[in-house]
């Protein structure tokens, strides 16, 4: 479903990207991982067009993604962004988010989308906050409004960037446990994630990146329990024992 | 000399109608350099050097000269090139000009101390630059440019006094009419600088009012 073909990226001078391939199918998660520093998260942008790359190629459903082709806004369309960081629209409330994109980008029916809306929000556990705006929400339960606005789009995939390395500690798993839902749902997902005992739990493939190459891909029991490359052996053991 | 109360009484009336005036040429002014001054903040925030850089060009042009020179320019020099306009329309059209580069200034202040993350979650469902803008950035933006915004309005209203200088009969310009036939410069000008208060005093606290109630809205 989408598709890398040696994909180089630079910033300037510096090379981050030095040629990736990758596939993520449908209905499939994969998540990304690697040092900070890796191309990871650059990798992901590029997929909605948030980045561009100089060379080689992106592909969804075999519709090239250039992100400075027109074709770009519809393509966002049907691949949603969950952000590190949020990015919930401050004047609005959780509800308003999450029909924002149905009603003012795809045009559809205010009353429909609003019951979409309720029930995405239901789902994600936040029935009772919908009137709320996101500064009287915990980084948990904006993170998971972002998930339902992603889901009201009724997109074919979602890209999640390090969805859960802005949250307290104590509000990681309500927002895995949402995710851990949607790939039970086949929803296909490609996660940046730190959190490694959850792609171990939920992923089917693991891409383990590093200093811009693919350096490990394979089922997640593969590259996360029997790493063959000592670039992931090293990592791995300093993420799951820090110390 | 009559005594003060007296004297109060007669001028009032005739400084009350200046201070319509002012309040007229700050209103239209106002109107006009806030529309103008979001257009040139748009314009620079385009994107697009074509809209960008003619935008910047005329702001700094307008920023480098005198608000007097402007006002003389317009009302003296328009008329022999063909455009005859009264002193009022004259007076607003300079004030425009003048305050839509610090009010575009401040617009434009405002849209890019919006968050980076808001831009990139609009676009990322698929919005394009117009309605990003209109829903996203600007609402933000606004609320953040509101209190300088409230600056350039109190600003705005004390810099009406200078269309005195092309005979506008504001305030300003009533009140050095009457001090020069009655010589009470004392008196008039006393009364011209709390009438301004009358304006400015309200106008102050009114913009903290709002600001408290957008600041409490996020």
């Amino acid at each position: 479903m989408i598709r890398f073909e040696n994909v180089h990226k630079s910033f300037g001078k510096h090379e981050v990207l030095k040629g990736i391939d990758a596939e993520v199918d449908k209905g499939q998660v994969v998540c990304l991982i690697g040092a900070s520093g890796s191309g990871k998260s650059t990798l992901l942008r590029c997929v909605n067009g948030l980045e561009d790359y100089q060379s080689g190629r992106i592909s969804i459903e075999g519709e090239t993604i250039d992100a400075h082709a027109a074709s770009i806004h519809a393509i966002r369309t049907r691949v949603a962004m969950v952000f590190q960081r949020f990015n919930l629209f401050p004047h609005m409330t959780a509800l308003q988010n999450v029909m924002e994109g149905p009603v003012h980008v795809l045009g559809e029916d205010r009353r429909e989308v609003r019951a979409r809306a309720e029930d995405h929000l239901r789902r994600v556990g936040l029935a009772e906050k919908m009137d709320f705006y996101p500064s009287a929400l915990s980084g948990g339960q904006q993170q998971r409004v972002a998930i339902a606005r992603a889901l009201a789009m009724r997109p074919d995939a979602i890209l999640l960037d390090e969805p859960t390395s802005a949250l307290d500690p104590e509000m990681v798993g309500e927002v895995l446990a949402v995710l851990r839902d949607l790939a039970q749902e086949h929803m296909t997902m490609l996660i940046v994630t730190h959190e490694i005992q959850f792609a171990r739990e939920v992923a089917d493939g693991v891409i383990f990146l590093d200093q811009g190459r693919i350096a490990e891909h394979g089922s997640a029991e593969e590259v996360l329990t029997r790493p063959q490359n000592p670039r992931t052996q090293e990592f791995l053991r300093r993420v799951t024992h820090p110390i | 000399m009559s005594p003060l109360s007296e004297r109060i009484q007669e001028y009032l009336p005739l400084l009350v109608t200046g201070l319509w005036q002012t309040v007229a040429v700050t209103l239209i002014s106002l109107v006009l350099a806030s529309a103008l001054g979001l257009m040139w903040a748009l314009m620079r925030s385009s994107g697009s050097r074509w809209m960008s850089l003619p935008a910047r060009y005329i702001v700094e042009f307008l920023r480098g000269i005198p608000i007097l020179v402007v006002l003389f320019y317009i009302y003296f020099v328009m008329p022999e090139v063909g455009l005859d306009l009264t002193a009022f329309q004259a007076g607003v059209m300079g004030l425009a000009l003048t305050y839509s580069c610090y009010i575009g200034e401040t617009f434009r202040g405002g849209i890019e101390a919006v968050d980076r993350g808001q831009i990139e979650a609009a676009k990322s469902i698929g919005m394009k630059h117009g309605k990003m803008m209109r829903r996203i950035v600007l609402p933000q933006a606004f609320r953040i440019a509101l209190p300088p915004y409230g600056n350039n309005m109190v600003m705005l209203l004390k810099d009406s006094s200078q269309v005195s200088v092309i005979s506008v009969a504001e305030l300003t310009m009533q009140g050095k009419m009457l001090a020069s036939s009655t010589f009470d410069n004392m008196t008039v000008f006393t009364m011209v600088a709390a009438l301004y208060l009358c304006l400015t005093i309200p106008l102050n606290f009114l913009m903290r009012r709002v600001e408290l109630k957008m600041g409490a809205a996020t």
